[in-house]
């Protein structure tokens, strides 16, 4: 797919650059002429999309970090000064905290479309593990910025998370505690605590970075799949990636970046746990502890599991399955459009991740308000569901499930010349 | 004998239940009062900030510190987002005793053992009324009067809030509510046993621009006021939004028409 280089140097300078760092060379052959399949449709803008938002966020972060003060004494007060006397600090605040939402809606619209068009599968095995990895990386880089305010949700979400450690205690006794304890780097969560926190919150994004080139990468070597999720077989059936995609990609991009911009500019902090507006305080405990809303299906999964070496368990590993996912699906036929019945348990596990997330935002003794429903069965359906759904439905729909026709070729479904009609719009 | 037992632990249950269903003392949710300062246009309204100060300085500030607003956000003069001219803020600055620095002795108290002061410039933030939290703990019977700095986002419900909790006071508490022992009711606080006592009374303040102090009136001035305090650079981010939208739409609007003229002979 990558194809011959159809590059041709011009000038004296750029022949004499390309025997010696052939760099003009790459960026044609991968940003510019690459064959990209001539149907993609909305939903694959946001690869291009995240990559904005991972520069939005390395940029107003390093900004940031030179106000910001890592100490347990002075964080809050400088993220205060931030916003009150450091230029437009206000807004580089406001970016980063709602960017991080952002990122992580965009990287979920990005995650479910390949499940739904099947980019995973073969021979695109690798890049989806890359993007897993990238997702894990992003969820932790997310919670050690999360830390950083030193707002009482701050201090309480490391407590909690760092705690989660300490269940190692149950099959290696004092084994947990003793890792909870360096990872503080003292007996509770503070001072070592959050400057570590910063450290390593300034290091991920650039290892984010580095994980998104080799995805990137991995996505150039067997070229984008598509909504048909068919093989490209020929030139009639791509397109160069500029001018098309990057037209294309901006377009939405621009959109995106209007809804980032309401929040940011008008609903601020719409998003924000009014108890991280307090000081952190080791002595006064919330009477909730929530994550971030990205965070709120994994935290509904650890909180209906009574067991807690289990829940943690059971929290991982929802994150290790998606490992798995390139294998577990037994398919044949790529695209979730010509698959009937995998396409009804996709959007059941899309609506299955809302209801986590919503049961996630409430205890687990809570009940459904106005009707006295506990909340508590709903949530360990949806950690079941969301488990059955990789482990036992993908394997056996491949077997059992009768795909609809796919059309021979992308150019012939395009032009509707084909066996189908099926340029449908995004769906 | 073995009934008896039952039926007793049942009524005893029962009782329990009964008495905690009564005591159901969830927070009502916040009334709404109209602000200035609501929706992507809403400015804060200077007269309502300039009385709602004057609330601050002479009522809230006996118990409540502002630590993190400096004096010179006050100031509206050089583009800032305050509601006093640069003049005003020195005056009122002048007007608070800040901890002075060492002297020329170094020293940091007088021959009484008292903490040297000096008068504010408008680089400082607001003193606060005590030395430490325990201090102000002895003052007001244990209870802590929260900094007001970042009050109407540190709580659910903002400003509404707020509001409420100050004219919230005053109602009947409904039987079987017990108030406790230097605490007030208060059904909008959560528990409705509040520390704070009724912060305001009718005319408790003078409005030099003749607005009558009335309980709610100085209530919404002293909110509008904390909400400012709180996100002093509101007005800054909703102009620079409204500029940033406009650019954002007309920009979308020319890629929209470059992606269909790209993407004419494909599709």
């Amino acid at each position: 797919m990558a194809g011959q280089s159809t590059y041709v140097p011009k000038t004296g300078f750029t022949r004499w650059l390309d025997a010696r760092l052939p760099i003009l060379r790459f960026t044609n052959d991968t940003m510019m002429t690459f064959p990209t399949p001539r149907n993609l449709n909305f939903w694959y803008s946001f690869g291009g999309i995240l990559t904005f938002m991972l520069g939005i966020q390395i940029v107003t972060g390093i900004v940031l970090a030179m106000h910001y003060v890592p100490n347990a004494s002075m964080a809050f007060d400088s993220v205060e000064n931030i916003m009150r006397d450091v230029n437009y600090g206000w807004l580089l605040r406001y970016m980063h905290s709602n960017g991080a939402s952002f990122f992580f809606l965009a990287v979920y619209v990005h995650m479910f479309r390949g499940l739904y068009y099947g980019s995973y599968k073969a021979p695109r095995e690798v890049l989806w593990i890359l993007g897993v990895i990238i997702y894990v990386l992003m969820i932790a880089t997310a919670f050690l910025g999360y830390v950083l305010p030193w707002g009482q949700m701050s201090f309480w979400a490391a407590t909690v998370i760092t705690n989660l450690f300490t269940s190692i205690d149950q099959i290696l006794p004092h084994t947990g505690t003793a890792v909870t304890q360096w990872l503080w780097g003292g007996f509770a969560v503070g001072d070592p605590t959050l400057n570590r926190f910063f450290s390593l919150h300034y290091l991920l994004p650039f290892v984010i970075a580095g994980v998104v080139v080799l995805h990137i990468w991995a996505l150039h070597v067997p070229g984008n799949n598509n909504p048909l999720g068919i093989d490209v077989k020929g030139p009639q059936d791509t397109v160069p990636f500029h001018p098309y995609y990057t037209v294309k990609d901006l377009f939405y991009l621009s959109l995106f970046v209007i809804l980032f911009a309401i929040v940011v500019f008008y609903l601020p902090n719409a998003l924000v746990e009014p108890d991280n507006y307090v000081p952190a305080n080791p002595l006064v405990t919330p009477p909730e502890i929530v994550p971030e809303w990205y965070l709120l299906p994994f935290y509904a999964m650890l909180r209906s599991i009574p067991q807690k070496l289990i829940g943690v368990i059971v929290l991982f590993g929802a994150l290790a399955t998606l490992v798995f996912v390139p294998w577990l699906d037994t398919s044949k036929v790529r695209s979730m459009r010509f698959r009937p019945l995998a396409k009804q348990f996709f959007w059941a596990l899309l609506l299955d991740c809302v209801l986590l997330g919503y049961l996630g935002a409430h205890r687990p003794d809570a009940v459904f308000p106005g009707t006295g429903i506990p909340m508590l069965p709903f949530a360990r359906l949806g950690t079941a569901y969301y488990y059955a759904f990789f482990w036992v439905i993908l394997p056996l729909l491949g077997l059992i499930e009768t795909p609809r026709p796919v059309p021979a070729t992308i150019a012939t479904s395009v032009t509707g010349s084909g066996v189908e009609q099926v340029n449908a719009p995004a769906e | 004998m073995r009934f008896s037992r039952l039926t007793l632990t049942f009524g005893v249950v029962l009782g329990a239940a009964s008495a905690h269903a009564a005591l159901d003392t969830s927070p009502l949710s916040p009334t709404h009062p109209d602000w200035s300062f609501e929706g992507p246009f809403g400015m804060y309204d200077r007269a309502a900030l300039q009385r709602g100060f004057q609330v601050y300085k002479e009522v809230c500030s006996a118990c409540h510190s502002l630590n993190r607003v400096s004096f010179h956000a006050l100031s509206s003069d050089n583009g800032g987002d305050g509601f006093f001219t640069d003049p005003q803020v020195k005056a009122i600055a002048a007007g608070y005793q800040v901890e002075a620095e060492p002297n020329d002795k170094g020293e940091l108290f007088d021959e009484k053992g008292n903490r040297l002061k000096r008068p504010g410039i408008p680089a400082d933030h607001f003193p606060p009324p005590f030395p430490n939290e325990q201090a102000a703990r002895t003052a007001n019977a244990g209870a802590l009067p929260p900094d007001l700095s970042i009050i109407t986002k540190a709580r659910a419900g903002g400003s509404d809030y707020v509001y409420s909790i100050i004219t919230g006071f005053g109602q009947k508490p409904p039987v079987g509510f017990t108030v406790l022992p230097n605490k007030y009711y208060n059904p909008y606080f959560s528990g409705w046993n509040i520390s704070m006592p009724p912060p305001l009374s009718a005319n408790q303040v003078t409005y030099s621009d003749g607005t009558k102090a009335t309980v709610p009136q100085m209530a919404h001035d002293v909110v509008t006021f904390l909400s400012w305090a709180a996100e002093p650079t509101m007005e800054q981010r909703k102009s620079l939004g409204f500029g940033v939208m406009l650019f954002l739409i007309a920009f979308s609007g020319l890629l929209y028409v470059s992606y269909r003229r790209v993407w004419k002979d494909i599709h």
